[in-house]
């Protein structure tokens, strides 16, 4: 077997093998090319067609008229769904509050997680322990956590916060109505600030000793070992962190569900949860798919734009 | 880790240990506290679970557990526990390959088929529904563990994919080289080189995903009723219309949380073993 | 050539199997016409459970103290009837109700039987897609249909005939702690005026020691918030329709009737009454931290020992009306897509019985019974003993409530604290969202209802001519 190049630019596109030129190098390169694949095939096929079919479907749906509680409804509607979407208030409404909720508690997550596996990353009493107590909040079903916190934690009467906060003349305050957004940011921040701690801490734990070594050995002192060495090395596992938990809080559905029911008003209503009303409660599949497609499309833009401009993750290397 | 590494570790990074120790769990408690509570929760009786003020002092009962199992709990547990543990290692196989082939033998359009990937997460899971449950229904599926495992593997390979990319990408050129050199083929690199060194993210990749499936509750509800029910079923269904009921649920949702509890302590035993670095040079 | 997707995609979910489908479903579905056709023919055996083989039937059921009374006694159903197993599926209200309804619009078959509501059932009925029990019952002797309380008869029949059979019944009834209004000077009329409750709740309201006059749902759900709400707007003389569908939502008398409610709520209601449904309520009146609670009579049920000691009950406190308590049943129906229908009538047949109510009684406690179901429980001297206090109102106010005539002026739809449209369980959710934004204080009541009546509007399109 060949061996390939050791220094390649850092540009995504074909791979080159050394001596390109070389008669039956052309062969040899689609043979490369296809072994190349081979590993990554079973993943993607697997995906694209449990994915895709139902997208399709979704797709298909979006533009009838099909309502479950009324047998007999189906009908073709073009693109009455849409329409319907981008003229109700609602949507721009869950349009915003998905975004805020989003960029506010990947943010707080992504600092405090990253906070937090520096921490654990260090040499602990019972570091097993406070690494296994730290994934808590990740592990617990959602559903049951977003009631203890609204009934049991933050309720102004019989609430826990309540209780403690009483004596500091903080009492009775009625948290999640008048607060509904920064309930459910909090509430969201406590559940991912461990995924992005594992993530980090992940990495962490296979950054190379001898770098930091060596730098200390050259007088560094920590905080500029950590501004030019540890935090240009998670950066990568930051930003997935950040990617990965934007999908996931994008989607944000039982916490809201179960503390403010999307409300006062529509204040806490996101996309999910708008879809939610519109397809379970509704029971309209057409507009629930128009409004799952009308998700993707914008989240198809904000994503490629953001990952192309903000994240360095996205970028391929060629290593060999 | 060894012994000599992490006191190398610890000498770089400065600071008491007691220090951080003590910082440590006073961030850790802050953040399980809620959980801690919700465990609580389940040793009261319902009144006191909802009493005013709330009940910080009492004598523990396990009555609200014993109301709990007397449901017939095990058939929920057993199907997320083959739901998860399916759809975890499915993923670990389809997506350790995957991510080879997207960071250390990088296909051509690698950015494309990860772009393709996450998008599949983009759309909200209410909107295909009643589309999925048309089409699992026509396929016979329906209340079948086996389209749990399918879907929550499509669910988390995306997921996987990327996670074990990052952690793939941080493993040195150098060992390649040296296990080309040594003849090692496909295999032979994947079990010996990057096996061993991906270990810590493998932990993390498992663990997100087993927690991701077992918590899962609307595909589950929606494509299982009575045979392949999993545990987050169990669990909302102790949420009553009509009575007092957060001891009950904090009680179901202990029991659930407790082999997820046990999956991360023994991942992150893998997330204290570091690369011994000594062995590169 | 045959292109199974372009069947799956062209298929019109109706009534009727009869569509294209894909060449096994199609086959598939023959099948299950013809043994549901032979199942449901008068005479035939019991559609597989005749000789001795077993049929499971899965129930979905609702999450409520009665259901769980009932999972505990399926082993004594079990044992005598040994060919039929029942597999229960316990949801929480808002799933169960979603996936009763997807399983059964889309003829999927998951579920022989379903608890449902009485705002289901007419909705069902209508579309065929519950059995008729009607012919059941006349083949049962024993059954005692008769027996059954009348406004939750009616309220589960449909063109005379009854679609579902009641497993628990409520109205709604206000409780008050008669030693915190004794000590204010209050006395509780046993049927109040809204005027009077909202004039001693602001007597009784003691924010200083934290204790609010009334407690009152404000939790957004149409079951939750809209349900106490509407009840009062019945009251006042508003209606959310006129006869052509027109919607009332900013006419004057249910305006007034919401900014009563807000302003109770505001004034001398709990704190932080917007995340409140009736679990949180029942736990602040439990706790003694609210003198008065207007909510389902089975609110009585919960209340623990020293609470309930001190409790009075009054009627659903009035304005223009006489009575204005709401109507709700759990009844169990049967899906007409059920493969097993005569099993499934072997169950809720039984569940829904005398004997079964007496087995409730020594088997689990006198106070477990199924309430507003049957007239008999209500004679059983056991359960006077345990519900004496408070058996009478609920029973009054149950028969009291009719579904059909629920508003002072005439109204196209039926239901008391809801509107018996399909398009309701989402309207009820907005208008309830905007509601309580003016009880959180986010919005005023003229905001809220303006936006609800937009909603409305459109809600109700398809029925204007």
């Amino acid at each position: 077997m060949s061996q390939p190049n050791v220094s390649k630019p850092a540009v995504p596109g074909p791979v080159v093998s050394a001596g390109a030129a070389r008669p039956g190098a052309a062969a040899s390169a689609r043979r490369d090319g296809w072994l190349r694949r081979l590993p990554l095939l079973p993943a993607l096929v697997y995906v694209f067609l449990i994915t895709q079919i139902p997208f399709a479907l979704t797709v298909y749906y979006s533009f009838f008229s099909w309502n479950l509680l009324q047998p007999g409804s189906f009908r073709f509607a073009g693109l009455q769904n849409y329409a319907a979407i981008l003229s109700e208030p609602s949507t721009r409404i869950a349009i915003a509050n998905t975004v805020v909720l989003t960029l506010l508690a990947v943010a707080i997550s992504v600092v405090i997680g990253v906070l937090v596996a520096m921490l654990l990353n260090r040499e602990l009493f019972g570091k097993g322990v406070i690494r296994t107590l730290m994934i808590g909040p990740f592990l617990v079903m959602p559903t049951a956590a977003a009631l203890i916190w609204k009934d049991t934690l933050l309720n102004p009467i019989f609430g826990l916060v309540d209780y403690v906060l009483s004596p500091i003349g903080l009492g009775h305050v009625d948290w999640v109505n008048r607060f509904p957004m920064a309930t459910i940011v909090t509430i969201e921040v406590w559940r991912w600030t461990p995924f992005m701690m594992l993530i980090v801490l992940a990495g962490l734990q296979s950054q190379n000793l001898e770098t930091l070594e060596a730098a200390r050995v050259d007088g560094a002192n920590a905080i500029s070992m950590f501004r030019y060495i540890t935090l240009p090395f998670i950066r990568p596992f930051v930003e997935l962190g950040a990617l990965l938990g934007s999908l996931f809080i994008v989607q944000t559905f039982d916490s809201i569900f179960m503390t403010t029911q999307g409300g006062p008003g529509q204040a806490t209503t996101n996309i999910p949860f708008l879809l939610y009303l519109v397809a379970f409660q509704g029971f309209d599949v057409g507009r629930a798919s128009a409004i799952g497609v009308f998700a993707v499309i914008l989240t198809m833009i904000v994503a490629s734009f953001a990952l192309r401009t903000l994240f360095t993750i996205f970028h391929v290397e060629a290593r060999r | 880790m060894s012994i000599a590494t992490a006191r190398r570790r610890g000498a770089l990074l400065g600071g008491s240990k007691s220090f951080w120790s003590l910082l440590g769990w006073v961030v850790a408690i802050l953040f399980f506290f809620p959980v801690l509570w919700m465990v609580l929760e389940a040793l009261k009786s319902e009144p006191q679970a909802a009493s005013i003020p709330p009940t910080i002092l009492f004598a523990p009962t396990l009555d609200e557990f014993q109301s709990v199992l007397s449901r017939d709990f095990p058939p929920f547990f057993i199907n997320s526990a083959i739901a998860t543990i399916g759809s975890t290692l499915l993923v670990l196989v389809l997506g350790l390959p995957a991510a080879y082939a997207l960071a250390i033998r990088p296909v051509k359009r690698a950015r494309d088929a990860l772009f393709f990937f996450i998008s599949t997460r983009f759309l909200p899971f209410a909107a295909s529904l009643v589309p999925l449950y048309i089409l699992a229904r026509d396929l016979h599926v329906l209340d079948n563990i086996l389209a749990l495992i399918v879907i929550y593997t499509t669910i988390n390979l995306p997921l996987g994919v990327w996670l074990l990319r990052s952690f793939l990408l941080e493993i040195p050129n150098d060992l390649f080289e040296a296990a080309r050199v040594d003849g090692a083929g496909f295999f032979d690199e994947l079990i010996g080189v990057v096996l061993p060194l991906v270990m810590p993210g493998l932990a993390a990749t498992s663990l997100i995903c087993l927690i991701f499936t077992w918590n899962e509750f609307f595909y589950a509800v929606n494509l299982t009723s009575s045979i392949a029910a999993t545990s987050p079923i169990f669990l909302v269904g102790f949420i009553s219309g009509r009575g007092l009921f957060y001891a009950k649920l904090s009680a179901a949702a202990t029991l659930a949380s407790l082999p997820v509890l046990l999956a991360g302590w023994i991942a992150q035993k893998q997330l204290i073993r570091g690369l011994t670095m000594g062995a590169v040079k | 050539m045959h292109n199974p997707l372009a069947d799956m995609l062209f298929r019109l979910p109706e009534r009727a199997p009869v569509n294209a489908r894909p060449l096994s479903t199609r086959l598939v579905g023959l099948v299950i016409a013809v043994l549901a056709a032979a199942a449901c023919s008068p005479g035939a055996g019991g559609g597989g459970g005749g000789g001795g083989a077993q049929t499971t039937i899965t129930l979905a059921a609702v999450d409520n103290p009665q259901m769980e009374d009932l999972q505990k006694l399926v082993p004594e159903f079990q044992a005598q009837h040994s060919n039929i197993q029942v597999k229960i599926v316990i949801l929480p209200e808002n799933q169960l109700r979603q996936q009763v309804t997807q399983d059964i619009a889309t003829h999927s078959g998951r579920f022989d039987l379903a608890t449902i509501g009485t705002y289901e059932v007419p909705l069902w009925a209508k579309n065929g897609w519950i059995e008729n029990l009607g012919p059941y019952i006349q083949k049962t002797a024993s059954y005692d249909a008769s027996d059954l309380i009348p406004g939750v008869a009616k309220a589960l029949t449909y063109k005379d005939s009854l679609y579902a059979v009641p497993f628990y019944g409520e109205s709604s009834f206000l409780m008050y702690r008669k030693d915190m209004l004794q000590q204010a000077g209050v006395t509780m009329p046993e049927h109040p005026t809204w005027d009077e409750v909202a004039a001693a709740a602001r007597k009784v309201n003691d924010p200083g020691k934290g204790v609010s006059g009334i407690c009152l749902r404000g939790l957004p759900g149409w079951g939750e918030q809209l349900a106490p709400l509407d009840t009062v707007v019945n009251t006042f003389g508003g209606r959310w329709y006129d006869p052509q569908w027109n919607a009332q939502l900013t006419s004057p008398k249910f305006k007034s009737a919401v900014s009563f409610y807000v302003d109770l709520v505001r004034s001398a209601g709990e704190p932080g009454a917007a995340n409140d449904g009736f679990t949180e309520c029942l736990s602040i009146y439990n706790g003694g931290k609210a003198a008065m609670w207007y909510d389902a009579t089975v609110g009585a049920s919960n209340l623990t020992a020293s609470v309930a000691q001190n409790t009075g009950y009054a009627y659903a406190p009035v304005k223009e009306t006489k009575f204005s308590g709401w109507l709700w049943a759990w009844a169990l129906g049967m899906p007409s897509t059920s493969t097993r229908k005569d099993a499934a009538w072997t169950f809720m047949s039984w569940a829904t019985s005398k004997d079964y109510i007496k087995l409730v009684g020594t088997k689990l406690g006198w106070s477990h019974l199924p309430p507003g179901t049957r007239s008999s429980t209500y004679q059983l001297s056991e359960y006077q003993n345990v519900a004496g206090p408070f058996a009478k109102v609920t029973l009054d106010s149950i028969a009291q409530a009719d579904v059909n005539h629920p508003t002072v002026d005439p109204v196209p739809y039926i239901g008391i604290q809801y509107v018996g449209i399909p398009e309701f369980q989402e309207l009820g959710t907005q208008v309830s969202q905007q509601i309580a934004a003016a009880l959180a204080g986010t919005a005023t009541v003229d905001q809220a209802l303006q936006q609800s009546q937009q909603f409305a509007e459109t809600a109700a399109k398809n029925y204007k001519k």
